[in-house]
This record gives C-alpha cells, structure tokens and sequence, in this order.
C-alpha cells in the first residue's frame, strides 16, 4: 500500500471497519512511514477533541426562552 | 419532517457511546404520546444542550441554532405519534434538528448548501502536506472554554456538506446507516465525506496543535 491508498482507508481504520489483511498492511506501512501515523494519529485526536467537548448548560434565558415557547405553543396546539 | 423508517445501528467503535439512554427514557416517551407535556418537557430538558449544540454546529448562528431547537422540539411533539421506539428516541430527534438546522443554513446561504452527491471526483490528492508533529496531548495545552472556541471556529471553517456528515456521525454518534438516512445520502456519499470532513479539520487544527504553534 502506498500513502494515499492508506489515507483512502484511514476512517475506516480508524472505525474499525477493515478485515484483518488490510489492517496489517496499513499498520505495515506505519513501521516505514512516520507522516501517514502522524496523520491518523492527529484525525483520532480531532475525533476525539470534539467527542470530549460535553455540551454546556444553556444560559438561563436561553432555556426559560425555550421552556416557555413550547409550553405556550403546546398549550395553543392542544386547545 | 424526516421519514421514521430508520435502519437497523451499529455502533460506532472508537469509543462507548456517551449517551446512553436512560432506562425511563420509554416510560416518558410513551406518556408525551398520550399527550402528557410534562413527560415531554422532562425530554426536553435532557436533550435541550445537546440539540443546542447540534444545531450551533451546523449553523454556525445563535438566532438560528434557537430557532431551530425550539422548532425541533415542537415538530418532535407534533410527531412523536411516528416515533416508533424501534430507534433511541435521541437519534430521532437529531434527525428532526439536524434538519431544521439544515433549513435554516440553507436559507442564509442559499446558493452554497448543497448535500446532492455527488460532489469531489475520487482523483483527488488526499494525502495531506507538510505534516508536522503535534507533540504529546495537544488537547491538554488549552482550557476548556479556549478548547470549545477553538472547536467552534474551526468547524464553521469548513463546508456543509461535510460538516454535516461529521456533526452527525463523529459528534453525535449516530451510524453510518442513520447518519445517510437521516441526509438522504447513500452509506458510500457519507463515507467519503466523513473521511474528508476529518482530514479538513485534521488540517484545521494543526495550526493550533502543532508544537509551538498558534495560542
Ligand atoms: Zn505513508
């Protein structure tokens, strides 16, 4: 496999989506070329950056905003 | 107002699910049925960050990520009739509000929001260039709130069509199969853009990843 052929397969490496041949192959490849492991390496931690950000409270008018349009419109629809 | 008819998940496996639904979540699902709102309301509350979240991710617009929660809570309710429990209740509604968000995008942008396939050539050179070394735990160089802006920025950077595909499949975590159903892609289309979305933000961030670099 050459660099862009394994690119090509990177998600679904990362995934976890691959038969076993490819995979070593890929993991084959690391061992001579350190930019193709940097590069998954670096997109398992974008992945991962943005699973870790936990969403954040909504600011207090935001929810009341919220919380009160839909139980005004919840009460019109069920008049 | 998405179809319900969602295919069968599979999870996604690079990391355990974080939104693991609680076990009355049916309970509630099923009173909000009947007409109850107070068991809707309690649903609200525990999905309104990250429904919030969504739709920020995919418009990129305060006024319009409200508007969309709230229109995707109600459209929710008003067809909760179709939900038919043999999906999480959480992947129905962001199908619902990725929409929404969608519509929203769309209308702002009209002329730029495009999810038809197909739309790269498989030719393209994707091997990415002047790789540099991130260092050991880039992610622990920066604050939280630092982090959140960082993610925001970079993730408005790149174009719908695949920041779409990776709010859904990589943030959200819904499948392959949910994730092409829920955009009226095929499994392939989605794959192949997830892998460009990451590849996009891979490059994004390496300017603040990399060793000595933006902060
Ligand atoms: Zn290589």
């Amino acid at each position: 496999m050459n660099c862009d052929e394994v690119i090509r397969e990177l998600s679904n490496f990362i995934d976890g989506e691959l038969d076993a041949a490819t995979k070593h192959e890929i993991e084959s490849h690391f061992v001579e070329c350190h930019e193709c492991k940097l590069v998954v390496d670096q997109t398992k931690m974008t992945i991962k950056v943005f699973c870790d950000c936990e969403p954040v409270e909504l600011p207090g008018d935001l929810r009341n905003r919220l919380h009160e349009g839909l139980r005004r419109k919840l009460r019109e629809a069920t008049q | 107002m998405p179809s319900p008819n969602i295919l069968l998940s599979t999870p996604n496996p690079h990391k355990l699910p974080s939104t693991v639904a609680r076990e009355d979540e049916h309970l509630l699902v099923a009173a909000a049925k009947k007409g109850d709102t107070a068991a809707f309301e309690e649903l609200v509350s525990r999905y309104e960050r990250k429904i919030f979240r969504l739709t920020m991710n995919i418009t990129g617009n305060r006024e319009d990520a409200e508007d969309a929660m709230q229109d995707a809570f109600l459209k929710s309710y008003a067809h909760l009739k179709n939900f038919q429990g043999d999906s999480r209740f959480y992947t129905w509604l962001v199908r619902i509000a990725a929409n929404e968000a969608l519509m929203r995008l769309r209308k702002r942008r009209p002329n730029q929001v495009s999810l038809d396939e197909p739309i790269k050539g498989e030719e393209e050179d994707l091997m990415p260039r002047e790789i540099q070394d991130w260092g050991p735990g880039p992610d622990q160089r920066f604050a939280q709130t630092e982090m959140r802006e960082i993610l925001s920025s970079v993730i408005e950077q790149i174009e719908p069509e695949y920041r779409m595909v990776f709010v859904l499949r990589d943030i959200e975590e819904l499948s392959t199969e949910d994730t092409a159903s829920a955009l009226g892609l095929s499994v392939p289309a989605v794959k192949s853009r997830l892998l460009r979305a990451r590849l996009k933000l891979r490059q994004k961030l390496d300017r603040y990843f990399k060793q000595g670099g933006a902060n």
